[in-house]
């Protein structure tokens, strides 16, 4: 689930806001936006890749709450770190053109 | 969030799509192009919302080959129990194969293989669904974001538009529509398996209150496999792998594919374990450019899948991954309720699976060519009506159906978590869902038919939660329709286990439609196109 939204990395951009498909954000009136209903976070990722400023981190235990610290976050390099591997945001080319699954799939149906 | 009472948006369309994942995409685009005016709207967010979207998927893309076709048609043909229609298959691998190229041609950025040239055989889901969100747009499509429809308008005519709320600012909309396109997913019972929590089977209890029919509902027992922590949901990795018991011993004949119910009977004694160990060095590369979110759940937890065992469960995705759905009529897609169109999952998968499929591939290549067909059809059927198509009186189908729609104050109702949890309880377990017997069946239908007069009565929300009361009255209708038909299909077929039929019956080779909201019904009609296939198989 959602467990970390940097005050110091956020913008207010509230794309989070915008983009989450289970409405997990609330926009806050002349402040940055908070983790409002958490347990309806259904663990997609998908705020991580639209995040701008990489403020945003999921945790992939989809069951519970785990109270994540953001400085273990920072220093394990895990900000931003999706959207870096999906390559998206400025200056970065997406790594769809590099997806492998054919090679995946011939190898699942065992023919080399 | 404000509570006041808000003055309805009110809006007109010639056709509105609900939904927008993949399917709804595809229709809003088509309806678009044909002339329509359209908006589309999403409980969550179009570009974000639904299965498609967190993750990479394979697409049924094969060339125009007659032997690479007929080899894509057969290969789960036996599967699926006989029941997919070969016309259907072949014009979903001809639509797949120019909705492909449509995208190319809009600019995804397609990886290049050994021949020189793009590979259609996937997708990346956040790069598609970014790409088809921004199609809807410079079709000229309107969309309206975190708007859940509660209910289809109707008349004498049929089907009239929908009207929902803004979740996020409370205001109420209503839509007249000419023509209505439901895009909205399966019923996955907000299982969490990756990107289906907004998939709660809306689209069929809006449809049911309509009178449209549904169509092979038994298939609807699809588990995935995910690490015991994730809610990743990516099958078709575990081919590599080895499933282990707690002491280390391998677990013979369990796998990915067939050998799933091994690991689901021996889930309900003891835990079970999986290490990608059958993955070389190479493989291994290949595999984390193909599904980068796969090992972000391992990443961040640092377990290495290549080398570790971990510990697995079983992720119920109901039709998300059956093949049940909204029955449609003709090749535009349409229902048997005028002016009403049903596209992608929220539709039957039977015309291209029968009664199994693995989730992606087909379901993908389904909503591309279903959204396609639907969103054309219905642009046609709303084009053709005159210019009075916005005055027709329609009403709300739910003061008609008497499932609440709002939720209601009083304490002695009972609450939105409550079903919830009781239908979950009813769908989640293997040994009542996946391994289905009559006795079985006909207790948990006792107890959900006791649950729907229930909510009839009313619901309130708990406290904190997003669900609504249209979701979980929804997950409902959607477990009786699926355990009426499994009850009906007395047989083991496609991905419909029976432990009291064990066997495959060929008497039995027919569909199943069912339908009603109090009184669920169930009749079987002939498989139309290749009724002779199980005999000559027999023979």
């Amino acid at each position: 689930m959602i467990e970390v939204l940097s005050a110091d990395r956020c913008i207010s951009c509230n794309q989070c806001v915008k983009i989450c498909p289970t409405n997990v954000f609330q926009e806050v009136e002349n402040g940055i936006p908070v983790i409002a209903r958490q347990s309806d976070c259904q663990t997609c990722f998908m705020c991580e890749l639209y995040c701008p400023v990489d403020a945003l981190y999921v945790l992939p235990n989809a069951d519970g709450i785990e109270q994540v610290q953001e400085s273990a976050v920072i220093e394990n390099k895990l900000l931003g770190s999706y959207r870096e591997r999906v390559g998206w945001g400025k200056g970065r080319k997406s790594t769809a053109s590099d997806d492998e699954s054919y090679i995946v799939f011939r190898r699942a149906r065992g023919s080399n | 969030m404000s509570k006041d009472a808000k003055e309805a948006l009110k809006l007109q369309a010639d056709v509105l799509v609900i939904g927008g994942g993949p399917a709804g995409a595809w229709a809003a685009i088509t309806a678009a192009g044909q002339g329509a005016s359209v908006i589309l709207v999403d409980k969550g967010y179009c570009g974000t919302s639904g299965a498609t979207a967190p993750s990479g998927t394979a697409i049924w893309y094969v060339k125009p080959e007659q032997q690479a076709r007929e080899n894509a048609m057969m290969s789960r043909m036996d599967m699926g129990g006989n029941l997919a229609e070969r016309p259907w298959m072949q014009r979903v691998l001809d639509q797949t194969y120019h909705s492909m190229h449509q995208i190319r041609d809009w600019g995804y950025p397609f990886p290049t293989d050994e021949t020189g040239g793009p590979n259609y055989i996937s997708v990346q889901g956040p790069e598609y669904m970014r790409l088809m969100r921004k199609r809807v747009q410079k079709a000229g499509v309107r969309i309206l974001d975190h708007s859940p429809a509660l209910e289809l308008l109707s008349d004498s005519h049929g089907v009239a538009g929908a009207a929902g709320i803004n979740e996020q600012t409370r205001q109420p909309w209503r839509i007249d529509a000419a023509a209505v396109v439901i895009a909205t997913g399966g019923c996955a019972f907000l299982s969490k398996a990756l990107g289906t929590n907004v998939l709660t089977g809306d689209g069929y209890l809006m449809a049911g209150e309509a009178g449209a029919e549904f169509s092979g509902m038994e298939f609807s027992t699809a588990y995935a496999i995910v690490p015991y922590f994730s809610p990743v949901t990516k099958t078709a990795l575990y081919q590599f792998a080895t499933f282990y018991y707690e002491d280390g011993r391998v677990i013979d004949g369990a796998g990915s594919r067939r050998g799933r119910s091994i690991i689901a009977k021996t889930l309900l004694k003891e835990p079970v374990y999986a290490c990608l160990d059958k993955a070389d060095k190479a493989l291994q590369v290949s595999m984390r450019k193909a599904q980068p979110n796969f090992f972000l759940s391992f990443d961040r937890l640092k377990i290495d899948p290549f080398t570790e065992k971990f510990p697995i469960t079983l992720r119920f995705e109901g039709t998300v991954r059956g093949t049940g759905g909204i029955n449609i009529v003709d090749e535009t897609c349409a229902t048997k309720v005028p002016g009403l169109f049903a596209a992608g999952d929220a539709a039957t998968r039977e015309l291209i699976c029968g009664g199994f499929t693995g989730g992606g591939s087909h379901n993908a290549a389904w909503a591309m060519s279903s959204g396609y067909w639907a969103g054309e059809g219905a642009a046609r059927f709303a084009l053709k009506q005159g210019e009075n198509r916005f005055n027709r009186n329609a009403r709300g189908l739910s003061g008609l159906s008497g499932v609440p729609v709002q939720a209601e104050g009083s304490r002695s109702r009972i609450n939105t978590e409550e079903v919830v949890r009781l239908v979950q309880d009813e769908v989640f377990p293997y040994d009542r869902n996946w391994f289905r017997s009559e006795e079985g069946l006909t207790a948990s239908l006792g107890r959900l038919n006791q649950l729907w007069l229930e909510i009839k009565q009313g619901i309130r929300t708990a406290e904190g939660s997003r669900v609504g009361v249209r979701e979980v009255a929804a997950m409902t209708a959607t477990a009786r329709w699926m355990y009426e038909s499994g009850l009906a299909r007395r047989e083991t077929r496609g991905m419909h286990v029976r432990t009291d039929f064990p066997e495959r019956d060929a008497a039995q080779h027919y569909r199943l439609i069912s339908g009603g909201l109090d009184q669920v019904w169930v009749k079987p009609i002939t498989a139309t196109d290749n009724g002779n296939i199980e005999e000559a198989l027999q023979a």
